[in-house]
């Protein structure tokens, strides 16, 4: 996985600076708030399901491997094939392992976050593979040649007069700023691929691990027609995403398209079982279900992290988040942005790499507040933080002044002598750097005589008010 | 005899005062020192404060913090009722600790008998004190914000809301996305200063719309960046603390 984080501080600020970026995140901001929030108005018991969906990650993960052998037997049995990777480059090899042994020249793909992960289309690219994103998001980044920016909606950073002038280049078609017409231009480009095409990719929103069954939820019949039309369907899966049951997955199943788009349910719920049968008229001839490891038993391991493991891919935290909505996706510099991609970034890139996402978080709390199982992502980003603590030498000066009253007021009184308005202080060692930082835009306090020196006048002005009142 | 005895009984509140308004807002401790004791309550202040440990909590100190955490618990361990101007710091008494002490039982029955007895001061006026108005007048437009640790995170969206509209002279105004976070976030606001300058424009952008003279926060923090944001760029609203407009017209 490409991670270049060491330099979130960079790229944020750069975003910021954008003002179209700006006003598109803020209005799709606001567009996701009204419809999310009026999809749960409608659904009196969402604390409840929101309950049920977090118990039922917490149970999957407890018997994950049992639920894992389980899966793989099931799928088999459905006439599936079940492939185990531990890793990126081993996910990518029976890919292509199978792309080769098929003479597969054509590729479509479904949305896919865990197969961005792996680095799997280029991959394929490499391999002389033609490769075609098919969701309308996804498509419109790949022929920006970009990464997707929110993970359920790659291409939310982007305006409809930055899409019309990438497809009259990259399509050869006249130049249109009207949506329903460029979706007609990318429908009509898509579907001749479709029916051409080797091989169809997907990732999985869940697997069953009673039925062998993966789930797939989509609003554009782009994954229904790339899991049907070519010879071969292959999915790629992180192993967290195995439930138990149906009835599981349907309680995991109320509650995605509600935070994921404001829906009741999306347009299409796919329950795909196996290949084609004898008899049957359509879908793949061959079904492969690539279970991918690249990480995700190491957090497991880690108690303080484990809840990151819950997380549906939604993209709701992204949506609701205070910093996404100001700096997209790209700023994260990692596959999976915003609150989840903070956690999850950090953990899947080699140690030392992303360290600074954990710290790109308020602490506003709403990622927490509306996650649909209930995740607690401001408290995972500060157990990542204490792995890997920051402003050590501030932290433990100011700790110990803490520590000790007389010392701390000292400081401030001896500071307030000297520099009352912090002008000076501006230009020391460890204070300057965010003094300066704070008034680049804004002014900065000016210290007073304290609350405690000024205690003994406000006890006594206390004490006439009472015989007031 | 019981009503009589609950009667003569004064409440007594022990302000806990927070580092920022120890050093830079310490008016915003004396109005809130004031609201108390006009709302009828005797406020104590505890000596040798300094900080609850949030700053270093939030970098991921947590074994400093737990050291700041255990002598703030030692400190207001017999203080009865703690109220504090601000809502970060009542949640990290309130919750954090909590978490710093989940594997030491000693520590965390005592965190959790402060737990019970700290709130933020909208939340002890209105929920505890059954105060809705305390005499304030102030003229003009306000525009509340809610702060992350006050609205989300303690749950206090309506009592702030029922003070201001005791207020005398005051309209209160809703922003298009009151609960929209201000970008403070600690070291966050030094750490990517832009990205928190982003966020502090946006939201006194939203209180400029709706023509308000006031943008009121009850969280210290909050209310130091909107009101560094605002002068730093002249503009013509002004940003107050809670508990200074509650003890606006000097409860007359």
């Amino acid at each position: 996985m490409e991670t270049k984080n060491s330099d979130f501080r960079t790229r944020s600020a750069k975003a910021c600076l954008d003002v179209h970026l700006g006003q598109t995140l803020k209005k799709a901001a606001c567009v996701h708030k009204a419809k999310t929030d009026k999809a749960f108005l409608k659904f009196e018991r969402v604390e409840e399901f929101r309950a049920l969906a977090h118990e039922v990650k917490e149970r999957s993960l407890s018997k994950l491997p049992e639920l894992l052998t389980r899966l793989e037997a099931s799928v088999r049995k459905a006439g599936g094939v079940v492939h185990w990777a531990r890793d990126a480059s081993e996910a990518n090899a029976i890919v292509l392992g199978i792309a080769a042994k098929n003479h597969v020249r054509s590729v479509v793909k479904g949305k896919s976050m865990v197969t961005e992960e792996i680095g799997l289309n280029k991959a394929l690219l490499d391999t002389g593979c033609e490769v075609l994103e098919t969701d309308l998001g996804q498509y419109i980044v790949q022929l920006a040649n970009e990464p997707p920016s929110h993970i359920t909606a790659p291409a939310v950073h982007k305006t409809r007069f930055q899409v019309a002038d990438l497809f009259a280049e990259k399509l050869n078609v006249p130049r249109t700023e009207d949506i329903g017409e460029l979706t007609l231009t990318a429908r009509a480009a898509l579907r001749q691929k479709f029916l051409c095409a080797d091989m169809g990719v997907t990732g999985a929103n869940m697997a069953v691990a009673e039925t062998g069954s993966i789930v797939l939820v989509e609003n554009e019949g782009n994954i229904r027609l790339t899991v049907t039309a070519p010879r071969i369907h292959v999915a790629v899966m992180g192993i967290e995403k195995v439930v138990e049951n149906l009835d599981d997955a349907a309680v995991i199943l109320s509650l995605l398209a509600r935070t994921a788009t404001g829906q009741t349910l999306s347009s299409y719920t796919s329950v795909i079982t196996g290949p084609r049968r004898d008899g049957e008229l359509d879908g793949p001839y061959e079904f492969h279900l690539i279970l991918l490891d690249n990480g995700r038993s190491a957090i497991f391991s880690e108690p303080a992290l484990r809840e990151i493991l819950y997380c549906l891919r939604c993209g709701h935290c992204l949506s609701v988040c205070p910093v996404y909505e100001k700096v997209g996706g790209h700023s994260y510099g990692g596959v999976y942005p915003g609150p989840m991609g903070s956690v999850l970034t950090p953990l899947l890139a080699p140690v030392g790499e992303a360290d600074d996402l954990p710290f790109a978080c308020t602490g506003c709390g709403a990622c927490a507040e509306e996650c649909p199982v209930q995740i607690n992502i401001p408290k995972l980003l500060l157990a990542l933080r204490a792995k890997n603590p920051k402003g050590k030498k501030g932290s433990q000066t100011f700790a110990w002044l803490a520590g000790h009253p007389g010392a701390f007021r000292a400081a401030a009184s001896a500071l307030r002598g000297l520099d009352p308005k912090l002008e000076k202080t501006r230009r020391a060692p460890i204070l300057g750097r965010p003094l300066r930082a704070w008034a680049k835009n804004r002014s900065l306090p000016r210290l007073k005589k304290p609350f405690s020196k000024r205690w003994p006048n406000l006890e006594k002005e206390l004490g006439k008010l009472r015989d007031k009142t | 005899m019981l009503v009589l005895f609950q009667e003569a009984r004064v409440l007594e509140v022990s302000l806990f005062v927070p580092c920022l308004v120890e050093d830079l807002y310490p008016e915003i401790g004396e109005a809130s020192a004031r609201v108390l004791t006009r709302a009828g309550a005797k406020v104590l202040y505890p000596r040798g404060q300094t900080c609850c440990g949030r700053p270093v909590y939030e970098n991921g100190h947590f074994d400093q913090a737990r050291s700041l955490a255990r002598r703030f618990i030692d400190l207001f361990e017999n203080a009865g009722y703690v109220v504090a101007p601000s809502g970060s710091c009542a949640h990290m008494v309130k919750h954090c600790y909590l978490e710093l002490f989940a594997d030491d039982p000693a520590m965390l029955h005592k965190a959790k008998d402060l737990s019970s007895r700290t709130f933020e001061l909208c939340d002890f006026l209105v929920n505890v004190m059954k105060v809705v108005d305390v005499g304030a007048y102030l003229e003009g437009r306000a525009a509340y914000h809610d702060s992350c640790r006050v609205g989300r995170l303690l749950g206090l969206k309506k009592e702030p809301r029922i003070l201001l509209c005791g207020v005398r002279g005051l309209e209160l105004v809703e922003l298009a996305r009151p609960d929209a976070c201000c970008g403070f976030g600690g070291a966050f606001s030094v750490r990517f200063p832009e990205v928190s300058k982003t966020l502090v424009a946006d939201k006194v952008a939203d209180v400029m719309d709706l023509n308000a003279n006031y943008v009121v926060s009850a969280e210290v923090s909050c209310f130091m960046n909107l009101k560094g944001y605002i002068e730093a760029h002249g503009l013509p609203v002004k940003a107050l603390h809670m508990a200074q407009v509650l003890d606006s017209g000097k409860g007359s």
